[in-house]
């Protein structure tokens, strides 16, 4: 098990890399703080389409195709897709991948999504199953509102404390090559269920699997938060980023100036999207995007992301089971 | 005896009631949405019982005296309407009022949210 470091951390010696990636994302995150950092910005959230579930497909069908266009690959030379989504059996994600013709793994981790797809493609690389892997998420905020909550016909108030799921989606293609930026290490979370029910509350729910997978990471590559020029979180919201800092600093942890949560950061205040962003493009879309940009901008060396998710059901909420959470780091250097 | 405001044709007083009181409960409605973990069916069912309750005890018929559209307009005063419609309706046909007594009033408003909200729905698009 050499590709092994501590309990629960796999480390990449072969050096995986993001050698491809494309993001897309809807007219509100388009109007917020990181819009420079994303390649495409939607004119609208519809494209075009009947439903916002076709929406999220095409999307995702659109982030997957670019992603192969800009490195000039076909998907012949790909040997896995591995996508997810937060729709129902994530058809989002099986309906977009039928248009290509290579094996798929759905993966399913909520907005953490993104971060399994990432740890599991650099494994498969790793082990020399495959030579390029191709992973990508979606979500929409209009079929996350209407499976999760309520239908947006309803108009229902939202709380400060509900996070607004983003509408975009980002893929990427990992590979070998001696550009971007590298897939160092993998710390795959456990489950957390601190007994939280609270459904329009999920980022306090997410803080203590943020925590747990962040001290996991420390602990088993002997690395601090200092080593890292920036810790993306996502998405905690506001919510769940005060928590995160509050759990970190009763643990004595230091650096906590390099955290970031991409929900928090992803629309401005004036934007009024309650606590902050969510869903499983959320994550991807900061990283694919302003994460990139600060590796290929020379402004960090070296991120850690930890992706979060909040694995609910609307039914098991009904049925008043808490809300078991989840986060997977990744770590990526320049 | 009609109380003094209420004139003949209704005067400015009488919005002004109307408004404040119609205002105040939806205020009410909101703080419980607010500040409580109820969601809105819960807020909704429960404003209809209490209606319903105020009714039946005999609460509430003064208070639509004194407030007019403000107590009638609010779901309080569906609630209320559930309980007059059934009890004349038990004094029409016995027991049976129960049942036939809880749409006798209300069944005008149901349906013609029904009708209205469907001729709608086929018109314009939902808003996002």
């Amino acid at each position: 098990m050499s590709n092994r470091v501590g309990e629960h951390t796999v480390t990449f010696s072969r050096g995986p890399r993001i050698i491809s990636s494309h993001t897309v994302v809807g007219p509100l995150e388009g109007e917020g703080p990181y819009a420079l950092d994303f390649d495409e910005i939607l004119p609208d959230d519809e494209l075009g389409q009947k439903t916002p579930e076709k929406t999220e497909r095409l999307m995702l069908e659109i982030v997957l195709e670019k992603t192969l266009q800009k490195r000039n690959t076909k998907i012949d030379d790909v040997q896995f897709i591995i996508a997810g989504d937060l729709l129902n059996q994530i058809t989002t994600s099986t309906l977009a991948s039928s248009t290509f013709a290579a094996p798929f793994l759905g993966v399913y981790g909520a907005c953490s999504t993104f971060a399994e797809a990432m740890g599991l493609a650099a494994t498969l690389l790793q082990g020399d199953f495959a030579e390029q892997v191709l992973i990508g998420t979606a979500s929409h905020y209009q079929t996350a509102e209407r499976q999760y909550r309520y239908p947006i016909e309803l108009n229902v108030q939202h709380i400060s404390s509900n996070q607004h799921t983003v509408t975009g989606a980002g893929a990427a293609l990992l590979g070998f090559s001696d550009q971007g930026p590298q897939v160092t290490h993998a710390t795959f979370g456990a489950i957390v269920d601190m007994g939280l029910k609270d459904a329009q509350d999920m980022g306090s729910a997410m803080a203590p699997a943020a925590f747990s997978t962040i001290k996991q990471h420390l602990k088993d590559t002997g690395r601090s938060l200092e080593d890292y020029d920036m810790v993306l979180t996502g998405d905690l919201g506001k919510q769940g980023r005060k928590m995160l800092r509050i759990l970190l600093t009763k643990e004595g942890v230091p650096g906590l100036e390099r955290l970031q949560d991409g929900g928090s950061q992803i629309y401005s205040e004036s934007q009024k999207a309650g606590a902050g962003g969510s869903g499983a493009a959320c994550i991807a879309v900061m990283t694919l995007g302003y994460g990139l940009n600060m590796l290929k901008y020379h402004k960090a060396q070296r991120i850690l992301i930890v992706a979060t998710g909040a694995l609910l059901s609307p039914l098991t909420v009904l049925q008043g089971e808490s809300i078991p959470c989840i986060a997977h780091a990744i770590a990526l250097e320049a | 005896m009609p109380l003094p405001w209420r004139l003949e044709g209704g005067s400015c007083l009488q919005y002004i009631i109307a408004f404040l009181v119609g205002g105040a409960i939806c205020a009410v409605g909101q703080l419980i949405i607010d500040t409580t973990k109820c969601s809105n069916a819960h807020l909704l069912v429960g404003m209809v019982c209490v209606g319903a309750v105020l009714s039946g005890l005999g609460l509430y018929e003064p208070f639509q005296e004194f407030a007019g559209a403000g107590a009638l307009v609010p779901v309080l005063g569906f609630g209320s309407s559930i309980t007059k419609g059934m009890l004349s309706e038990i004094q029409r046909l016995g027991w049976e009022g129960l049942f036939t007594g809880a749409f006798e009033i209300t069944g005008l408003g149901l349906a013609a949210s029904i009708v209205f909200s469907s001729i709608l729905a086929l018109l314009r698009k939902p808003h996002k």
